[in-house]
C-alpha cells in the first residue's frame, strides 16, 4: 500500500474542505491534502444552480456552482494537492487515514491534522416510516436535483412534496419550470423550516399551496407511485382522523431533514452532540481529539454556504495553528449551556485563554418560531453578559452573535443562553 | 423451447429445486414472472435458519426443518453464502403464562432433538442479555438458531443451477398448463410456450393458481402478511441473540434479530389478506409492532429516525398450514410444492431433496445420471470491504472499477455493481443491484448512490436511463428529459392540492 504525508488531510471538497484548506494555507501550512470521493470538487454546490449564494460573503449573488467556482480557483493557484474520486474509508487513532481511489488503489496518508468536512445526507422515507407500498418514485428533494440538474432527466410529471427543508422549497420551483405539476408542499410542523426567501420565491411565486401541519399517511402505487394519502396532524403531530385525502401524483419528493454524515467521526471515537448529530466543538472547531477539527454540514446543518464557509475558515486556521505550534498549550474550558428553547448553540464549549481572537462567534438555531424576543447570555455567577435583541427567529434560519471575550473572566466557567420575551418600550 | 424438468417460481424453493436436479443429467428451465430471483416471500422475512425448537416435529414442515439444519451448513459453504451459526435465540416472557408456554416449547424443542436448551431465571436472562427491558423475568435458552442472507443463499442456488446447464428465464409468466391424455405436456407462457416432462409449481403465492390450472385443487394459499423494521447497524449490539417475544397459541412470537450484514430485523405480525400483491406497510401494524414488542423487549430502540427501512411480506400459507409438496392427483407428471410458509427458508433444501424424489417417481425416462463436470459451487462475489487491505490494492491494480466507491453507506465499488449486472443471474434492475451487493441498503437507502447506480445499468445495460427501473415491470426512475416536459403537447393537468 502507498504511503504518503501530509501536514493536513481535508476530508471533503465542497464549500467547507475548500475554504478550510485555503484558510490553512494562507496561514502557512505547508502541505495539504483534500480528499474528495466525487470526480469534481464543489461538493453538493454544483447540484445548486439557483442563484443566492454569497450574498453575505461575497456581497453579491451567485448560482452554487459560480460560488464553489470561486475557490477552485483559489486552490488551483495554490500547491494544495487535491485527490478526486477519492473516497476515506478509515481515520486511524494514530493519525493516519486510509483512502481508496482508481489510480491509487488503497493508500494511507499520516497527518499532522484532519479537518472533517463530509457534509450532509438527507432524511429518507425509512427512517420516517411512512406507510404504504414501495413504488418507485420516492426520492429525497436532493437525489431529484442530481438527477435534473446534473444528469439532466425529470423524475416525474405530477409531483408532491413532503417536507418544506429548502432543498424541496428549491426543487418545487426547478420542477415547475421544467413543466412539472408540483401540486404542493406538505409541512408536518406549524411553521415552514425554510428559509422564509425560499417560500416566497419557490413557492408563493409559482402558485404552489404549503399545506402547514399536514403529513402523508400512505404511500399508493406497485410499480410507479400512483398517489398518496395526505393528513392534518394535531400539537402532537398525529394524523387528525377524518381529515385523510387521496392525492394523486407519480412522485414524492422528501426533504424532511439532513442528517451530518459522520460515519468516520464515529468510527474514530469522537464525542458527538445528540442534537446537532456532529462532534462535540470548542470554538476553533476542534473536537475532543486534538488533530481532528471539524466544520461545514457534517458539524451542524447550516442554512447558508456563506455560514459554512465562515466556519471552514475557523477550522482552517486554527488547524494551522497546531501544525505550525502556535496553538496555545494550556487550555481553561467554559461550557455553554442553553435553555429548553434553543435547539443547539455551537460551540458547545471554548477556551477561556484563547487571545488570537476577540470575540466568541456562536451559531444557534430556536426550537419554535417567535417574535421579539432576546437572548440573553449569562455567566455562572448569573450575570448577563449581552442581550441579543431579534424580531423574528425560526428554526429554519440559524442565528449568530459575537461574544466579546472582555466578557469572559477567570472566573468564568460556564455561560448559559436562554430567550426572554423582549419588554414593550 | 422443450427441457425435461420446468420449475415454476423463482423464490428460494424454486431455486433449492433447480441446483437439486442440475446435479443429474437432464435439462431445467425455471420461469420466473418477476424481473429477478427472490422477489416473492423469499425476499420478505426474518432471514433466519430455524433450528426447530419451537417447531411441532410430527409435521411435515417441521420434518424438513430439522432435515434441512443438518445439510445447510455444506450447502452455504459450497455456495459461498454467508450463513452464520449458532448465534442461539432466547425467547422472552413477562408473565407467568408466558412461563408456562416456554415449558411446553422447551419439551417440544427436546423432543425434535435439540441440545442445551433451558430455561433462564430473571438473572440469567439479564446476563445473557443485558440491555433488555429490566421487567423482563422469564427466558428461554435454544443454541442452534441461525441467520442467513435470504437473496444471497437464492440467488446462489439459481446461479449455481446456471453453471450446471439450467435456464433460468425471467421476465416470464405461467399463463396455462398444457395437459394432453391426463398427462403435463408443457406450459404457455407470456414469452412462448415450453414443453416440458414434468413441471413443478413453485409458485409461492400463486401456488394454487397454478395447480389450478392442472385440476381442481383442495388447498388455497391465503397471503398472511407480516411487516418488519429494519435498524441501522448501530443498533446491533443491543442484543447477543435472535430473541423471540413469548409465543403465542398461534405463533412462534415476534422476533428481533440481527441480519448476516449486522443490521437488526424486527417483526413481525401476522394479518391474512386477500391480494397477493398487498405489500403495504399500515401505521396500525407498525405501531402495534413497535409498542407491544420492540419497545416492549428493547425500549432504547427508536420508532423512527434508526430506522432504515420497514417492510411488508407475504407467507404463502395454506389453508391447512402444513407445507404441500406432493404430484397432482388426476395428472401425471406435476408436482406441487405449496403452502411453503415458515420456516421455508430453512426447509428449502431438505424440501428440494423431497421433490427430487417425487420427480424420480413421476418420470422414470428422466436421465438421473449425475451431470459430467458438475460443478457444487459457484464464483464468490467479491466483497471489496471483507478483504484485507492488502488484497484489495491488488484487485484495484487489475480492474480500477474496484477502486471507485459508488455507495458511500455501505463502501461499495463500481466494479462489484458491475459484476453484479453480468453474473449468471444478471441483477438488471436498482433493487437487484442493492439485494447483491448492498448498494443503497445503508443509511442513506440510495440517496446518493440511487443516480449513479442508475447510470451504471443504463451503461452496462446498454439502455436509456429512462428504461431503468427500480423493481423491473414498468417501475421506471425516470419520466423525461429536461425540457421535452415543457414542450409535451396537449391538455396537462396542473390542478393543485386544496383542502
Amino acid at each position: 500500500m502507498k504511503k504518503l504525508a501530509y501536514d493536513l488531510v481535508v476530508i471533503g471538497g465542497g464549500p467547507a474542505g475548500l475554504a478550510s484548506a485555503l484558510e490553512a494555507k494562507r496561514n502557512g501550512v505547508k502541505k495539504i491534502l483534500i480528499c474528495e470521493r466525487a470526480p469534481y470538487l464543489g461538493g453538493i454546490l454544483n447540484q445548486c444552480i439557483h442563484n443566492g449564494f454569497g450574498l453575505s460573503y461575497f456581497k453579491e449573488e451567485l448560482t452554487g456552482p459560480e460560488y464553489a467556482e470561486r475557490f477552485i480557483t483559489e486552490v488551483e493557484k495554490t500547491d494544495i494537492d487535491v485527490k478526486l474520486g477519492t473516497m476515506v474509508l478509515e481515520i486511524l487513532e494514530d493519525q493516519q487515514i486510509i483512502a481508496v481511489n482508481r489510480k491509487d488503489g488503497m493508500f494511507i496518508v499520516e497527518t499532522k491534522a484532519v479537518i472533517l468536512a463530509m457534509g450532509c445526507r438527507e432524511r429518507t422515507r425509512g427512517a420516517l416510516t411512512i406507510p404504504g407500498e414501495r413504488p418507485a418514485g420516492v426520492m429525497t428533494a436532493g437525489a431529484a436535483q442530481n438527477y435534473v440538474n446534473l444528469e439532466g432527466y425529470i423524475p416525474g410529471k405530477e409531483v408532491v412534496i413532503l417536507g418544506s427543508g429548502d432543498i424541496g422549497l428549491i426543487m418545487a420551483r426547478r420542477l415547475t419550470l421544467e413543466g412539472v405539476n408540483v401540486k404542493g408542499v406538505l409541512e408536518v410542523m406549524p411553521y415552514s423550516t425554510g428559509l422564509v426567501r425560499n417560500k416566497v420565491q419557490c413557492l408563493d411565486d409559482f402558485g404552489i399551496p404549503l399545506l402547514l401541519s399536514h403529513t402523508i399517511t400512505e404511500i399508493h402505487g406497485k410499480d410507479r407511485v400512483e398517489g398518496v394519502t395526505i393528513a392534518a396532524v394535531d400539537e402532537k403531530l398525529q394524523p387528525i382522523e377524518g381529515t385523510e385525502q387521496y392525492v394523486s401524483c407519480d412522485t414524492l419528493l422528501l426533504s424532511v431533514g439532513l442528517i451530518p454524515e459522520n460515519e468516520l467521526t464515529n468510527k474514530l471515537g469522537c464525542e458527538m452532540d445528540r442534537v446537532t448529530k456532529g462532534p462535540i466543538v470548542n470554538e476553533k472547531r476542534i473536537t475532543n481529539i486534538p488533530w481532528v477539527f471539524a466544520c461545514g454540514n457534517v458539524l451542524h446543518v447550516h442554512d447558508l454556504v456563506d455560514n459554512v464557509t465562515q466556519e471552514a475558515e475557523i477550522a482552517g486556521k486554527a488547524a494551522a495553528a497546531l501544525i505550525t505550534g502556535k496553538m496555545n498549550e494550556e487550555e481553561k474550558i467554559v461550557e455553554v449551556t442553553h435553555d429548553k428553547n434553543i435547539g443547539y448553540v455551537l460551540p458547545q464549549h471554548f477556551d477561556a485563554l484563547n487571545n488570537q481572537d476577540k470575540v466568541v462567534k456562536f451559531f444557534l438555531r430556536v426550537k419554535n418560531p417567535d417574535e421579539d424576543i432576546k437572548l440573553v447570555v449569562k455567566d455562572n455567577s448569573e450575570k448577563v453578559l449581552m442581550n441579543v435583541k431579534k424580531s423574528i427567529v425560526e428554526p429554519g434560519t440559524m442565528i449568530t452573535f459575537n461574544l466579546p471575550r472582555q466578557f469572559v473572566t477567570k472566573d468564568t466557567s460556564s455561560i448559559d443562553i436562554s430567550i426572554a420575551r423582549e419588554q414593550a418600550e | 423451447m422443450k427441457t425435461d424438468v420446468l420449475i415454476i417460481g423463482g423464490g428460494v424453493i424454486g431455486a433449492s429445486i433447480a441446483h437439486q436436479l442440475a446435479k443429474y443429467n437432464m435439462d431445467i428451465i425455471l420461469v420466473e414472472k418477476a424481473s429477478d430471483v427472490c422477489m416473492g416471500t423469499s425476499k420478505a422475512n426474518s432471514a433466519m435458519i430455524h433450528s426447530g425448537f419451537n417447531i411441532k416435529g410430527d409435521t411435515l414442515k417441521g420434518k424438513l426443518a430439522l432435515e434441512s439444519n443438518k445439510v445447510i451448513k455444506q450447502l452455504c459453504d459450497d455456495l459461498s453464502v454467508g450463513y452464520i451459526k449458532p448465534l442461539g435465540s432466547i425467547t422472552v416472557g413477562f408473565e407467568e403464562s408466558d412461563l408456562e408456554r416456554m415449558k411446553g416449547t422447551l419439551e417440544n424443542g427436546i423432543k425434535n432433538g435439540i441440545k442445551g436448551m433451558k430455561l433462564l431465571n430473571q438473572k440469567e436472562l439479564h446476563e445473557m442479555e443485558p440491555n433488555l427491558n429490566p421487567e423482563a423475568k422469564y427466558g428461554l435458552y435454544e443454541p442452534e438458531t441461525g441467520i442467513i442472507n435470504p437473496f444471497e443463499f437464492t440467488v446462489a442456488l439459481a446461479e449455481n443451477a446456471v453453471i450446471n446447464g439450467a435456464k433460468v428465464i425471467l421476465g416470464t409468466e405461467v399463463l396455462d398448463v398444457i395437459v394432453e391424455d391426463k398427462k403435463v405436456k408443457g406450459v404457455k407462457t407470456n414469452n412462448g410456450d415450453i414443453e416440458a416432462k414434468v413441471i413443478i409449481n413453485a409458485a409461492g403465492l400463486y401456488a394454487d393458481k397454478i395447480a389450478g390450472m392442472v385440476e381442481a385443487v383442495d388447498f388455497e394459499i391465503k397471503p398472511r402478511k407480516g411487516e418488519y423494521f429494519l435498524y441501522d447497524k448501530k443498533w446491533r449490539s443491543v442484543l447477543n441473540h435472535p430473541i423471540y417475544s413469548a409465543p403465542t397459541k398461534v405463533s412462534k412470537g415476534m422476533i428481533i434479530v440481527p441480519t448476516v450484514d449486522g443490521n437488526l430485523l424486527a417483526g413481525s405480525n401476522a394479518e391474512t389478506i386477500d391480494d397477493t400483491t398487498d405489500l403495504a406497510t399500515s401505521s396500525i401494524a407498525l405501531n402495534g409492532i413497535y409498542g407491544n414488542t420492540i419497545s416492549h423487549l428493547f425500549p432504547q430502540l427508536p420508532r423512527m429516525g434508526d430506522v432504515i427501512t420497514t417492510f411488508a411480506g407475504l407467507r404463502a400459507a395454506s389453508t391447512n398450514e402444513d407445507f404441500i409438496i406432493e404430484p397432482a392427483k388426476t395428472v401425471a407428471g406435476f408436482i406441487n410444492v405449496a403452502g411453503i410458509q415458515s420456516p421455508g427458508l430453512t426447509s428449502a433444501p431438505a424440501i428440494a431433496t423431497m421433490v427430487e424424489g417425487l420427480v424420480r417417481e413421476a418420470d422414470h425416462d428422466l436421465d438421473f445420471a449425475p451431470r459430467t463436470n458438475y460443478e457444487k459451487g459457484r464464483q464468490a462475489p467479491v466483497v471489496l470491504a471483507d478483504l484485507p487491505y492488502e488484497e484489495r490494492t491488488a484487485l484495484i491494480e487489475k480492474n480500477p472499477d474496484f477502486g471507485e466507491i459508488v455507495c458511500r453507506c455501505e463502501s461499495i465499488s463500481k466494479g462489484e455493481i458491475k459484476k453484479a449486472i453480468h453474473r449468471p443471474i444478471p441483477a438488471t434492475n436498482i433493487d437487484a443491484v442493492k439485494r447483491r451487493v448492498r448498494a443503497g441498503m445503508g443509511r442513506c437507502q440510495g440517496g446518493f448512490c440511487g443516480p449513479k447506480v442508475l447510470d451504471i445499468l443504463s451503461e452496462e445495460l446498454n439502455i436509456s436511463p429512462l428504461e431503468v427501473t427500480q423493481k423491473g415491470d414498468k417501475s421506471f426512475v425516470l419520466a423525461s428529459r429536461n425540457k421535452e416536459l415543457s414542450l409535451e403537447e396537449g391538455d396537462r393537468n396542473y390542478e393543485k392540492i386544496s383542502i
